[in-house]
């Protein structure tokens, strides 16, 4: 792609959000406006909000990715992103939005009457918002090098200087129409070229994957590779290759033999046209045909869909940074209302990944060796338009991709922030400056030290840890008025204990193989009825600490707000 | 209705319900006819022994209160898990229906094999309408609860 477009699109996109986020500042003056936008937001548009936040680069980059690597697998995670909203909606949304709770620690006090589960739910949503930001800036700095040539951290970096920028000069206000604003951008970013590649597509005879043999290169392809990489050959194929190859310079024509390879980054690879891609190692070759088929990609599929199924529907609900925007809903109602649009919103927005991991499938192949797969729909539009005309759409879904980072890292610095301001700094908004340094530099130091995975899997972790921890709080919380201080704190400490000793794992070691890195990789699928279960029984065996005020609690929590009745005089305590 | 109009003494002319506080209140005077009878409107004995408002009964946190609060709570939560239990059954149902006939996993409808047709496509669809549909039952459950417990509007 000419990095001057994607230079140029970059730019805006940035320059468009600071403003945007600098003109906040001028309505934004108090407190609450900082943290609830002043509950005067339209629902479309708190509905736009919450899909811009929701839908990060692992939407944007990372499922079209997968897909194109793994598979029909890989269709479960936009399902299952979008499927928890329905799940929020049927569960919590109302009842949260009653609760007048900001955040999930004033959410764990009212119900619970106990600062020591507050604590507990500050410490996991910080982790977890912590755990969620890394993946973004670390795909940040991938990007920036694709598109523009700079380093890695230099992108990583550039978000998060950018995100301290808007979140310190506007609060919530101005993010919420920041956050608006980047839905409508990344659905269109997404949107329009893929419109053109379908076009392009049927020009040349629709191709479809679904031949039983491995991908090949439907031409003579040169392959640039950026970083070094180990590749598996089945077949062996003479290629040019400029560079380095299993530590020796070359410059023309070498024979690739079968077996594992090692070449050097910097280094060109022509393919001649047919030849079968060799994939990156750790990448499984499969034909085009198993491909096409669930449950026939990575190793235990059906142990490892259900975990997925299991962490993605009930992990949605616990992320910090989608409770903040339910306070934005005038009342319950407003809030299911909301989350409907919400629904709609993703649903149309994840109709496009599949289809580009479909054509990434035909089209880019060499993404398969290079093990970059997460660029592929950077890399789709240059690839099948070409000219002017693909530059130009290459640089939409460029500036797609920055908003993608720019609205989840700001969302999460901003719920991520205030917990910090309020339980651990003083409050008031000079706290709230200070976390927002906090919030956003340790997940910086975390995605400049840490090892590149894909940015789907670590976002999928950090689903799982809120789906064993948040999910039994808030769902047992709302509709179980048996859920005692003793059962919240041990199902919190054994869920949130169990994911993340396995998050831990599989980021640092990099899981085991067999049964065991499956339990680990997916966690889910244990750990949510390990604390569901833990919850509820410590709850039963502890009935004094039965909180004193739970009747009140759940008649705020449940009736309409258009009855006059006593919901109780608690209050979140403001920053 | 406001909490003032709901205070006792001043509410009470509506018909009681089964299940509400001292509905079943009539004029107490049928058993030893007298020759002279005071004849009165039911009505305005029953408005001498104030009615409790139901909001109240929740406020004081009653029994009554919380039978009434108690079956808000069944009515949406049945409400609730009957879509997690759809929701469960058919997207939960779906790896399990691939492993055990294989072949619906090949099968090609309108030109897309139906894995694709459904997760990629027609789930989404189905989302929205099955929240659609949830939203318009939960506030027609607390409509039903209001007019209960609120009846004087």
């Amino acid at each position: 792609m000419n990095s001057a477009y994607g230079l140029v699109a970059v730019s805006l996109v940035v320059a468009a959000t600071v403003l945007i986020g600098t003109f906040g500042l001028r309505i934004s003056r108090t407190t609450s406006d900082f943290y609830v936008a002043s509950r005067t937001v339209s629902p479309l548009r708190n509905a736009s909000a919450i899909g811009g936040e929701y839908l990060s680069a692992a939407s944007f980059l990372g499922v079209a990715g997968l897909i194109l690597a793994y598979g029909a697998d890989m269709l479960w995670l936009p399902v299952g992103w979008t499927g928890g909203y329905l799940v929020l909606l049927v569960l919590i949304s109302a009842p949260l939005r009653r609760s007048g709770a900001y955040t999930l620690p004033d959410f764990a006090e009212a119900r619970l009457e106990s600062m020591a589960v507050r604590r507990v739910t500050s410490v996991l949503a910080v982790l977890i918002g912590w755990l969620y930001l890394m993946p973004q800036l670390q795909s940040a700095g991938l990007v920036l090098r694709t598109v523009v040539g700079t380093p890695v951290w230099a992108g990583a970096v550039l978000v998060a200087v950018v995100v301290t920028i808007n979140v310190l000069s506007g609060g919530m206000r101005s993010i919420t129409l920041v956050q608006a604003f980047q839905y409508w951008l990344k659905l269109t970013a997404l949107a329009v070229p893929v419109l053109f590649l379908l076009i392009a597509w049927r020009h040349d005879t629709a191709p479809a994957p679904t031949r039983d043999a491995p991908p090949t290169f439907p031409q003579a392809t040169t392959v640039s590779v950026g970083a070094d990489v180990t590749v598996r050959v089945e077949h062996p194929v003479r290629v040019v290759l400029h560079g380095r190859l299993d530590g020796r310079a070359q410059d023309g024509p070498v024979e690739l033999t079968a077996g594992e390879h090692r070449i050097a980054r910097d280094s060109t690879v022509v393919f001649p046209a047919g030849a079968a891609v060799p994939h990156v190692s750790g990448l499984p070759e499969s034909t085009d045909r198993e491909w096409a088929l669930p449950l026939s990609g990575r190793e235990y599929p059906l142990y490892a869909t259900y975990s997925l199924i299991l962490a993605t529907f009930l992990g949605t609900m616990g992320l910090p940074h989608v409770l903040v925007r339910f306070y934005t809903n005038p009342d319950g109602q407003a809030a299911r209302r909301t989350t409907v649009l919400v629904l709609a919103l993703l649903g149309a927005f994840y109709l496009l990944p599949a289809l580009y991991g479909v054509l990434g499938r035909i089209y880019t192949p060499e993404l398969l060796m290079t093990g970059r797969t997460d660029a592929v729909v950077l890399t789709l539009p240059g690839r099948l338009i070409g000219g002017t005309l693909g530059d130009l759409l290459g640089a939409l879904v460029t500036a797609g991709a920055v908003a993608a980072f720019l609205s989840t890292s700001s969302g999460l610095t901003v719920s991520v922030a205030g917990v910090i301001a309020q339980d651990i700094l003083h409050g008031g908004v000079r706290s709230f400056r200070a976390a927002t340094l906090l919030a956003l530099f340790v997940p910086l130091g975390l995605a400049l030290a840490a090892r590149a995975l894909a940015v789907a899997d670590v976002v999928g972790l950090a689903f799982a840890v809120a789906a064993s921890t948040f999910c039994p709080l808030l769902v047992l919380g709302i509709w179980w008025r048996r859920l005692t201080v003793a059962g919240a704190l041990a199902g919190l400490v054994a869920g949130g204990g169990l994911a993340g000793t396995a998050v831990v794992w599989t980021i640092l070691g990099g899981p085991p193989s067999g049964l065991a890195g499956a339990l680990l990789a997916q966690p889910a699928a244990w750990t949510v009825p390990v604390a569901f279960a833990v919850m509820i029984m410590v709850s039963l065996l502890t009935p004094r600490s039965i909180p004193p005020g739970v009747a009140r609690t759940m008649v705020r929590l449940h009736t309409p707000e258009s009855l006059d009745v006593d919901r109780g005089t608690w209050r979140p305590k403001r920053v | 209705m406001s909490w003032d109009d709901a205070q006792p003494g001043t509410a009470g002319d509506s018909p009681p319900r089964p299940g509400g506080p001292r509905g079943d209140e009539g004029p107490a005077s049928g058993r030893t006819p007298p020759k002279r009878v005071l004849v009165t409107s039911p009505r305005t004995r029953a408005a001498r022994r104030p009615r409790r408002p139901v909001t109240r009964e929740i406020d004081e946190q009653t029994g009554l209160g919380e039978a009434y609060m108690r079956s808000l709570m069944r009515a949406q939560l049945r409400l609730s898990l009957g879509v997690c239990g759809l929701l469960g059954a058919a997207v939960g149902g779906l790896p399990l229906l691939f492993v055990l006939v294989p072949r619906l996993r090949e099968l090609q409808v309108l030109g897309l094999p139906l894995p694709w047709l459904l997760l990629a496509g027609l789930v989404y669809p189905a989302f929205v309408g099955c929240g659609w549909w949830y939203v318009h039952q939960a506030e027609r459950n607390e409509r039903d609860f209001a007019e209960l417990v609120d009846r004087d509007t």
